[in-house]
């Protein structure tokens, strides 16, 4: 494999060329934030969270492929605010009551949040009108909840399954939505995947939640860009 | 110098943000030394007595009543500071504000809900001398300008210390990891 140079935050990098810019940051421990990426899937470049400096423009480090004398920057103070803004946009766009959600301190969306530490929105909540589909014997959408990230359907395309879930409707109406004869025979193990696949809650897991105390759910300490050894598990 | 004058309230708040305030421990001891309180439930005065510097706000605004307090502690206060998911965001009482048109709310409340006993006349509470009920729950910067939000369910008493520390003293305000949760 042909190896290329590019420099992050002025270090320089011997990196193999089919790598995208996200990549060779998590292989060198480099935090860039993500939110609608998940390691193994095709990446989709929708909430732009990773934004970086690559050679003077804004561009998402997931989508970006490396290139021979690239520059990249992954931290500034205009990038931090552009990333801040986003979270807080997702804030008020949905229903998101932290203190009654199963997965609160568990919740990549709220680890971004504590990460940049937004006390309020600085955008108007919308309280838009959404509903909770807790038809399914195994596990609960929560529209209310749901950034659009379209993890959970990206996941299952890509590993050659049937494909569980769906947007339905469009524009400020589209929402995820699963096949109930597919799903049917869910088991618990399945449901859990689901659930992990959600960056925030609104994949849940019936009969399941609150199990870890406060204080000891993974983003409680140890925030999202933690290098501790064992947030790096 | 005086000391600084501080005034709190509770609207469509539980008391959370007041205990978790009550949890600052033996600080209480030096926050007495630093501040002097009015208008509060800590001290039982009911009316401002006189203008104060901070005003700390608990819960959001889903009656007519919250709103006139609110609007009272902006007139007789040179800051506010929110506390808590209701009082930035509506919180739990905000529930309702997508669920079902208000009408609906009360009916279930006092009427069809299961748990409703003895109310054979149908009646839906509407005397004149009860706070009107709002269409849906404010947050409190949606009905006058707020200073400071303090996130949290309840806000932790480190964070609430470190920001009225920051406020007397007029320092930039601590916060560590730990101390900003939304839950």
């Amino acid at each position: 494999m042909n190896k290329i140079l590019i420099t992050i935050d002025g270090k320089g990098y011997l990196v193999e060329s089919d790598k995208t810019v996200l990549e060779v940051a998590r292989e060198n421990k480099i935090f860039i934030p993500t939110l609608c990426n998940l390691q193994g899937i095709k990446p989709q470049g929708s909430c732009r969270i990773c934004t970086c400096m690559i050679d003077g423009r804004m561009m998402t480090a997931c989508t970006t492929p490396v290139s021979n004398n690239m520059i990249v920057i992954t931290k500034t103070e205009e990038l931090d605010k552009l990333r801040s803004n986003i979270v807080e946009l997702l804030f008020a766009e949905g229903n998101h009551f932290c203190p009654s959600c199963e997965r609160s301190g568990n919740c990549e969306l709220q680890a971004l949040a504590y990460l940049y530490k937004i006390m309020v929105p600085e955008f108007d909540y919308i309280f838009p009108n959404r509903n909770v589909d807790a038809t399914h014997p195994k596990i609960i959408l929560d529209h209310n909840r749901c950034i659009l990230c379209k993890r959970c359907i990206r996941r299952k395309k890509e590993a050659e399954n049937p494909t569980w879930f769906v947007f339905k409707n469009r524009g400020d109406k589209v929402q995820i939505n699963f096949d109930h004869e597919l799903t049917a025979d869910f088991d618990d193990e399945m449901a859990q995947k689901a659930m992990d696949t959600c960056p925030v809650g609104a994949i849940i897991r019936k009969e399941k939640g609150y199990d870890v105390p406060m204080g000891k759910r993974k983003y409680d300490k140890h925030p999202i860009n933690c290098d501790c050894i064992k947030c790096k598990e | 110098m005086s000391k600084p004058i501080v005034a709190t309230t509770s609207l469509a708040g539980c008391f959370g943000c007041h205990m978790s305030l009550l949890d600052i421990d033996e600080r209480i001891l030096d926050l007495i030394e630093l501040v002097e309180f009015n208008k509060s439930p800590i001290d039982d005065i009911k009316t401002f007595t006189k203008y104060c510097d901070i005003g700390i706000i608990e819960g959001g605004c889903c009656n007519s009543e919250n709103v006139h307090v609110l609007q009272e502690f902006r007139k007789n206060c040179k800051t506010l500071v929110v506390l808590g998911e209701c009082a930035i965001m509506g919180g739990l009482p905000a529930l309702r504000n997508n669920a079902a048109p208000i009408s609906e709310c009360l009916e279930e409340a006092y009427l069809n809900c299961v748990s409703v006993q003895a109310n054979d006349e149908k009646i839906i509470p509407n005397d004149e001398e009860l706070p009107m009920i709002l269409d849906r729950v404010y947050p409190c910067h949606e009905i006058v300008k707020i200073d400071y939000f303090l996130p949290g369910c309840p806000p932790t008493a480190d964070l609430i210390w470190n920001a009225l520390v920051a406020l007397v003293t007029g320092n930039e305000m601590e916060l560590p990891y730990e101390v900003l949760k939304y839950d």
